[in-house]
């Protein structure tokens, strides 16, 4: 077993500060590397050895590599399961949860990279546009989730792998200056969750590769 | 207690359909296979109907146990938990679990959102251009196999990881079928090649295929 610090090969913004929300939750001390996907690091030889896909994050742990930020936070859940259980223990909730991340990861997140890609054809209006169309299509559906298993968050009373990511989700809408109103679900929770120190100490703008954009 | 058959929302080609499918087939549950054509009349799923059980507009939905569940991925865990007994879907051990689920979100994450019908209309429509389409299906889908190879060829036996049927098998199998229908070159990745061989001869993969569903067109259908 490695006796080493965890290291956390990421970037200030993005899905990085999911994984970092969720290692302040567990207390695991880690080592920031810093991958400046705006210089193109995620495609040095060094780091592609660490991860062939040339993503971040990646989570050095425990003598491996994890990538992909669900099995990320659901290996730290498995291995160190002090409070709070970022994944619930009722099947039903679990799903839940789980649902509520995945419209994020791969409803939400993949189709913006992919309005982003095609910004040039788009022209910035049409792509502003589309990126809210996105936000607002997935916003709408962990609403209607949320109406049913939200008490102080987004499943009952305790934290979950569902605020951590809607953490970053909202925090991204908010930049893009889209209203949120609608979801007053979404808003109340993440108001709640920005009070905290984890989700303070993990924000972009205080990590040592923050730039002002 | 919830007598009624669970239902599945599903399209006989939707990669996230597909994957659900394999799992109800596994677990051996019987269920109502309720068509939502993405095609027809602009997709069936932006009916009201349909936005009504599922506000995101998306295939696959779930009605089981008296719930309604969504998303592949979590819908697979949640069978998983739930009927232990057949199948385990989900390795014991916490690193082969993390495996497993890393092969699975590098499909649904990183590779199927960026070839799905929408995205690649869009693209298409966007750029203008057949070449640049078929340019971008390439680029994501021999990026995401080259990661999961790489994860392969540490992890895998007669399958993804192991010799035990996971969840990663459950995604690699329909990915592979989309990355043959654009003519992706396969032969770079040997691994998910010879564990896809090996898992089309199942035959809760069979009956699972995208081939032989009640929704699937005529000039397609396999028996």
């Amino acid at each position: 077993m490695s006796l080493n610090k965890p290291i956390l090969w990421n970037f200030y913004r993005g899905a990085s500060w999911r994984v970092r929300i969720a290692l302040a939750f567990k207390k695991i001390d880690y080592e920031y590397k810093s991958v400046n996907i705006d210089k193109g690091e995620q495609f040095t030889k060094e780091y592609e050895n660490i991860n062939p896909n040339n993503e971040i994050p990646t989570l050095q742990i425990d003598g491996f590599n994890l990538t992909q930020t669900m099995p990320i936070i659901e290996y730290l859940d498995e291995t160190r399961p002090s409070e709070p259980k970022l994944i619930p223990v009722d099947s039903y909730l679990r799903c839940k949860a789980r649902s509520i991340a995945e419209i994020v990861n791969s409803g939400m997140q993949p189709y913006q990279k992919v309005i982003k890609r095609l910004g040039k054809e788009l022209g910035e209006e049409e792509k502003n546009a589309r990126l809210e169309l996105s936000t607002k299509k997935a916003f709408k559906a962990i609403e209607s989730i949320l109406a049913e298993t939200s008490g102080k968050y987004c499943i009952g009373d305790s934290i979950t792998i569902a605020d951590i990511f809607l953490v970053p989700a909202v925090h991204a809408a908010r930049l893009q200056k889209i209203n949120l109103n609608h979801y007053p679900t979404i808003s109340r929770i993440t108001d709640r969750l920005d009070q905290l120190p984890e989700v303070i100490q993990t924000h972009p703008k205080k990590q040592v590769d923050f730039q002002q954009s | 207690m919830e007598s009624e058959k669970p239902i599945l929302y599903n399209y006989f080609r939707s990669s996230s359909s597909w994957r659900v499918r394999i799992a109800l087939e596994l677990k051996k549950i019987d269920y109502e296979y309720k068509p939502i054509s993405l095609i027809k009349d602009g997709g069936e799923q932006y009916t009201e109907d349909f936005t009504k059980i599922n506000p995101k507009q998306e295939v696959p939905a779930l009605q089981i146990d008296g719930h309604l569940l969504l998303q592949s991925l979590p819908i697979i865990e949640y069978l998983d938990e739930t009927r232990p007994n057949q199948h385990q879907l989900l390795p014991n051990d916490a690193v082969k679990r993390a495996k497993a689920r890393m092969i699975a979100e590098i499909i649904n994450s990183g590779m199927q959102p960026f070839q799905n019908l929408n995205v690649i209309k869009r693209v298409a429509k966007e750029t203008q251009s057949e070449d640049k389409k078929m340019e971008w299906i390439k680029f994501y889908l021999t990026k995401g196999f080259k990661a999961v190879e790489s994860i392969l060829q540490e992890t895998c036996g007669k399958y993804c990881v192991g010799d035990q049927i996971t969840i990663a098998d459950l995604c690699l199998v329909p990915q592979v079928y989309s990355a043959k229908r654009f003519n992706i070159d396969m032969s770079e990745f040997p691994n998910a090649t010879r564990v896809n061989e090996e898992l089309e001869k199942i035959p809760e993969f069979i009956k699972a295929h995208a081939h032989r569903q009640i929704d699937t067109p005529q000039e397609l259908k396999e028996y």
